[in-house]
């Protein structure tokens, strides 16, 4: 008999829930088999933290007086340019964005130190983050120019919103060539010298749930330290990919774009990020509770380091050049022993993504529901599957003459 | 046999001497230079390790001090913000000398300041800048 989501919720809701982190779970799993980790246990918490690129917030600041039209006008916070092509006073900033003096790689590498990312940082800590804003000035928004303190607790709306973020698995980035090389994969060192990889691996959220079967649209999730929703497929998700018997995806596959109200966040997991010679980013921290609704589910949840298989590519010409060359697989077993092997010779590997922190939120998660803090949600709509027909598409090129 | 890292200031007066030369004779030292950088206006910056007896390495140490070269330990010079470290250890993998390490028990990183020969990669591999230097 499977257990529906709503029974799950009212055993929280008692304090009687079996809640186990991923982790764990794939010891129960080993221990007691499948059908018995079913019976006992109700939701398996897992847990990301990584440099999550296509990240963001948005804001609604509140009319001034006289009233301004920022949309369509000028906006920087901490002097870092928010996206303003909306109505009058709301306004976006994207994770990567600079402010418009950062010398970026003219001297390469560049250092990258602030952006868009550390401005959210600061915002969600309640820093007083400076306004500065130019408009056009119409008949009903008179204003030109505004120049203010700005505080979390002062706007309408602050809303993380992050149209890519939880990679179900993600390359493991190498250096084929004899120059060291900044990428969004950290300073990779020339031939071969380090391996960086970014995937919580056993406690990633997508890959316990590989097939999407109760990670959803509107699934309630740990999103930077508050409460936030899984809203739609992330941008780039692929789940045609090729997968291991256990259906965990060698490639790249899903992604999720996810959305939550900043004010319940906390700066501890949502941390601006500086990449040398690439630039900047946001560290977001997500946490995703799955139901164990059958013992499929608690065979998904069973996966191990060793069953996850990440691809080698090269990012010193391979990548860039975007090359279909894979230099082999390797597991996260692998990966996280601290060294791998290619080509005969013992490379060093450096996770992008922090295993301590993805293990400090699926301990979080777990507290809360066994707490009866958080109750899990039945999907409004299921994420496209392998079977959708959906691709990665690259991009068409296609000259412009006249 | 004692090794002893430290971070030497020449004042620019001394940079045309040759002084580590003379040093590590006439106590029987074995050297390594970690970095080095000369600018004659402003003096010179040296990152030095010294090998060699206990009583030898001192009195070496005693007689740079002498030539009015301000000395400081290596160790120091390097240093974690702790506050600010995730612990996601991208920068073991590109540490040359294993003074970042990751506990594979608790997958913390772990700074062992003793190993650090000062290169600054892990400064500038940090996304969450927590590796400060101190000079």
């Amino acid at each position: 008999m499977p257990k529906t989501i709503q029974e799950i919720n009212e055993k929280i809701k008692a304090g009687k829930a079996v809640v186990v982190t991923a982790e764990e779970m794939t010891g129960i799993v080993k221990k007691k088999g499948v059908e018995k980790a079913y019976r006992e246990v109700d939701v398996v918490t897992t847990g990301t933290f990584g440099p999550m690129c296509s990240s963001g917030m948005y804001l609604n600041i509140g009319h001034t007086k006289p009233r301004i039209k920022v949309g369509g006008g000028k906006c920087l916070l901490n002097g870092v340019p928010a996206y303003t092509g909306f109505a009058a006073v709301d306004i976006y900033l994207g994770a990567t964005e600079l402010p418009e003096d950062d010398p970026r790689n003219k001297i390469h590498p560049g250092a990258f130190r602030y952006g868009g990312g550390h401005v959210i940082e600061e915002f969600v800590a309640g820093k007083d983050i400076e306004l500065e804003a130019s408009a056009y000035g119409t008949d009903c928004y008179p204003r030109r120019e505004l120049r203010s303190w700005l505080n979390i607790r002062d706007v309408n709306e602050a809303v993380l919103f992050n149209m890519r973020n939880a990679y179900q698995n993600y390359n493991v980035a190498v250096n084929l060539s004899n120059k060291a090389i900044f990428t969004y994969m950290g300073i990779l060192k020339p031939r071969l010298g380090n391996a960086n990889y970014c995937s919580a691996g056993v406690l990633s959220p997508l890959l316990n749930d590989p097939l999407y079967r109760t990670i959803g649209i509107g699934t309630r999730i740990f999103l930077g330290g508050g409460v936030g929703f899984v809203s739609w497929q992330g941008t780039q998700y692929n789940p045609s990919v090729p997968r291991t018997e256990r259906e965990v995806p060698m490639r790249p596959a899903g992604t999720l774009c996810v959305m939550g109200d900043l004010k319940t966040m906390n700066s501890r997991y949502l941390r601006g990020v500086s990449m040398h010679g690439y630039g900047t980013s946001l560290g977001v921290g997500i946490g995703i509770p799955i139901p164990i609704i059958d013992e499929e589910m608690a065979f998904f949840t069973s996966v191990a380091d060793e069953d996850i298989l990440a691809p080698i590519v090269d990012y010193s010409v391979t990548y860039p050049q975007r090359a279909p060359d894979v230099l082999g697989e390797v597991s996260y077993k692998d990966l996280r022993s601290g060294k791998i092997t290619i080509d005969n010779k013992e490379v060093p590997t450096g996770p992008i993504s922090s295993f301590s922190k993805a293990r400090e939120i699926a301990q979080l998660l777990k507290d809360w529901i066994e707490k009866g803090e958080f109750a899990l949600t039945e999907p409004v709509e299921r994420l496209p599957g392998k079977e959708s027909g959906i691709t990665f598409k690259a991009f068409q090129e296609r000259p412009i003459e006249r | 046999m004692i090794s002893r890292k430290v971070v030497l200031h020449f004042p620019s007066e001394l940079v045309d001497q040759p002084i580590i030369s003379n040093t590590v004779r006439r106590y029987n030292l074995e050297f390594n230079i970690l970095k080095a950088s000369i600018a004659p206006p402003e003096g010179g910056l040296l990152v030095l390790e010294l090998l060699g007896g206990k009583k030898d390495v001192q009195e070496a140490l005693d007689y740079l001090k002498e030539l009015n070269i301000e000395m400081e330990n290596l160790s120091r010079d390097i240093t974690r913000k702790d506050d600010l470290c995730v612990h996601c250890g991208v920068c073991v993998a590109i540490c040359p000398s294993d003074a970042l390490v990751s506990n594979q028990a608790t997958s913390e990183v772990e700074f062992v300041a003793d190993k650090c020969v000062a290169c600054e990669l892990c400064v500038k591999a940090c996304p969450y800048a927590a590796m400060e230097v101190r000079l």
